[in-house]
């Protein structure tokens, strides 16, 4: 009998050798006459123990891991291809208990079947829920979201089921669909990981997105960053074409839906809606302003959804298992599930789907494991490099919109990075004012000069030189940053930088933040 | 001095890739990103000298061109080194220490970043965020990326990704 195994061809998997390990499995495998159909995969999102690899032992799938190509010789004196006893092994992957503790709900695929396969994703329930939503009307699919409570993944959770009810009552002979795949902020891989490992899903709920407001053409903008998610999108809608799933017939139905990829060129502000719709049109990524919003009028003028990758790949499972059986899980105002990724110095990083509802602390110690450096953690960065800092006086708070919002913080795209005692809290402030100097578009004062002069103050409070006046000026200019800039890069900027002087002083020199006059 | 000669084959050679880019796309709106990452792709760079001509294929004026050319992080009008080696700087790669990644490259390599080193052999970038963070510090060399790179490991890393003339 020939042995399934099985070895990730995520970029992270790779970045730590999956690619050497496999060709050695092929090698040993032959050298011993030994059968071995090695199957790729996405990752399971358990990045320590990446190459992991597992084998078909009897109904459950026994994990090695981390698996070196110099480890393989042994992994099969060990027996492993039938679950044997060795150093790396991990017993059955779905008993870890990071795996075992989580809710795998979007992620259901990701690890397990070869992103490739189209069969592998019809035998897991794939294209059930576009079967569903071929024999609804535009209406029933928008309110089926709707009831879903489904919230944008992408960064600022707005209401799914309004926006698409809004490009479905924009009057056009012709909508779009987008996946904003931009996925720049650091901390985040969860789009990434769907692409790369189960990108039939996002496909689909794009074609249930453009079955909604008669949407017949799609685009997902996706980053150069990701050279892997790339190939295996593009092989996956040339196969989605192949089986009709894409094009002028989806299945018989008379309905119609293309498909592209684009790539942005390495700009943050790209991953901004309005800005990727200029990039998308071959433009600057220069911000527009707002209204009239995408939905209304998007690509080239037309009504467009335009969702992250998470949130179009959330539609298949709602169309599938009913939109209560989404809602069921989360807590409050945020429903369902987030694929919450934890990294920085933590040491089990990765990716954890669970409800809304576990706290900061559970992800970071319960999940992460405290730093991996084996010090205190001092501050955690949630939501990107807008995202605030987060001191450890608040990871009890849960991780929900609302509660999040409650201590002027934001979930974002569910990236939580840890950093230790070992930190500058005033350098990441400069970071991020730096960041956005860099990375800004220039469409705004507050922000275009703003960011500069963020960094020269920061950098004088750093030299103590007139640090309290300089400490007044930062509060001031975060306010007008705040309230001033047109787009988020600007407007949010002031959460990293706000957040380190109020919860870490000490390391500003400054002595009553009070006094500062700080906008919140 | 600019050199007629080369400047023609090279504004020749881009109008080629730019209209065989044009083929591959099903609305040629927009085709202005994906003709110019063909052409970077094939030439190393975007030279200044062949905007003239893909902006007159997709009738935009040059400045439109070049805006979008000079915008974009990814697209460069000089060549770069036969690899590219992009330690990344973003927040999670530097909460284990990318500074000192960051260092030991431009040490080994002799240059700073946006340097290219003197044999044409490397160009050292930086970049925020490679998706690997879970996996911190992250480089990427040639196309590759490497994770939990350490200052000591980087010289090697880079050694091995070095790419023949
Ligand atoms: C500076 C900036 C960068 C952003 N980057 C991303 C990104 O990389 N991916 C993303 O999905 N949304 C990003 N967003 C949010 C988008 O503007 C938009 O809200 C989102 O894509 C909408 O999809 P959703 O409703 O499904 O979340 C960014 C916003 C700002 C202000
Ligand atoms: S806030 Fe910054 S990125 Fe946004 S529009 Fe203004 S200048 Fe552009
Ligand atoms: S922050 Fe470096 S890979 Fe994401």
């Amino acid at each position: 009998m020939t042995a399934r195994v099985f070895v990730p061809r995520d970029s992270g998997a790779l970045a730590m050798g999956a690619e050497s390990v496999a060709a050695a499995i092929r090698d040993e495998a032959g050298r011993r006459g030994e059968p071995v159909d090695v199957v790729r995969t996405g990752s399971r999102g358990m990045y320590w123990l990446e190459p992991l690899v597992e084998v078909d032992a009897g109904g459950s799938r026994a994990a090695y891991g981390p698996v070196a190509a110099s480890d393989v010789a042994s992994l099969f004196d060990a027996g492993f291809l039938a679950g044997g006893a060795h150093a790396l092994g991990h017993g059955p992957v779905e008993a870890i208990p990071y795996f075992a503790n989580q809710e795998r709900v979007t992620f259901a695929r990701v690890g397990i079947v070869d992103p490739w396969s189209l069969d592998d994703y019809l035998d897991t329930g794939g294209f059930k829920g576009l079967a569903n939503a071929l024999s609804m009307g535009g209406a029933e699919i928008v309110d089926t979201v709707t009831e879903s409570g489904l919230r944008g993944r992408g960064g600022a959770a707005f209401p799914t089921g309004i926006k698409w009810k809004t490009a479905l009552d924009a009057p056009s002979d012709v909508k779009y669909v987008v996946a904003n795949a931009d996925e720049g902020d650091s901390g985040t891989f969860s789009d990434r990981m769907v692409m790369e490992g189960d990108p039939f899903m996002l496909i689909e709920g794009m074609i249930i997105a453009g079955l909604a407001i008669d949407a017949r053409e799609g685009y997902i903008y996706l980053r150069s960053e990701y050279p892997h998610a790339h190939e295996t999108l593009r092989r996956a809608i040339a196969t989605a074409y192949d089986h009709a799933y894409l094009g002028d017939d989806i299945l018989g139905s008379g309905r119609a839906f293309h498909l592209d990829v684009r790539l942005g060129a390495g700009a943050y502000i790209c991953g901004e809606e309005t800005a990727l719709l200029e990039s998308l049109e071959g433009k600057r990524g220069m911000i527009r302003p707002r209204p009239p919003l995408p939905a209304v009028s998007g690509l080239w003028g037309r009504p467009t959804i335009l969702n992250n990758v998470i949130t179009l790949a959330s539609a298949p499972l709602i169309f599938e298992k009913g939109a209560a059986y989404y809602k069921d899980y989360g807590m409050g105002r945020s429903r369902g599930t987030l694929p919450f990724q934890v990294s920085g110095n933590i040491r089990r990083g990765g990716l954890v789907e669970k409800a809304f509802g576990l706290t900061l602390g559970d992800l970071l110690y319960d999940f992460g494991g405290g730093s991996r450096t084996g010090r205190p953690i001092r501050a955690v960065q949630v939501g990107g490099p807008l995202g605030a800092y987060i001191p450890e006086s608040q990871f009890d708070t849960p991780l929900d919109y609302e509660a999040f919002s409650g201590i002027r913080a934001m979930l974002g795209h569910g990236g939580a990075v840890a950093f230790d005692d070992t930190v500058d809290m005033a350098a990441m402030a400069r970071f991020a004012m730096d960041f956005c100097a860099e990375e800004s578009c220039g469409k705004c004062t507050p922000c275009r000069i703003g960011s500069t002069r963020g960094v020269e103050v920061i950098d004088r409070i750093r030299a103590d030189a007139d640090r309290s006046g300089n400490l007044r000026l930062l509060g001031d200019l975060t306010d007008l940053m705040l309230y001033g800039s047109l787009c988020g890069l600007g407007g949010l900027i002031p959460y990293p930088v706000v957040s380190a002087l109020k919860h870490f002083p000490e390391d500003f020199g400054a002595e009553d933040v009070k006094e500062l006059n700080l906008p919140f | 001095m600019p050199d007629p000669d080369t400047d023609a084959t090279r504004s020749a050679l881009a109008l080629k890739l730019a209209d065989a880019t044009l083929e591959t796309l099903r609305d040629p709106r927009g085709a202005l990103l994906p003709i110019l990452h063909a052409i970077q792709e094939e030439m190393g760079c975007i030279p200044e000298s062949v905007i003239p001509a893909v902006a007159e294929r997709l009738n935009l004026t040059r400045a439109e061109v070049y805006g979008v050319v000079t915008f974009y992080a990814d697209f460069r009008t000089e060549p770069l080194g036969r690899s590219v080696v992009h330690v990344c700087l973003a927040e999670s790669c530097q909460a284990l220490g990318s500074a000192a990644v960051a260092d030991a490259a431009k040490a080994h390599l002799g240059v700073d970043f946006e340097g290219t080193t003197a044999d044409g052999a490397f160009t050292l970038r930086k970049v925020y965020c490679l998706g690997n963070c879970a996996l911190s510090p992250s480089v990427m060399i040639g196309g590759d990326v490497h994770g939990r790179v350490s200052p000591g490991a980087v010289g090697e890393l880079i050694e091995a990704g070095r790419a023949g003339p």
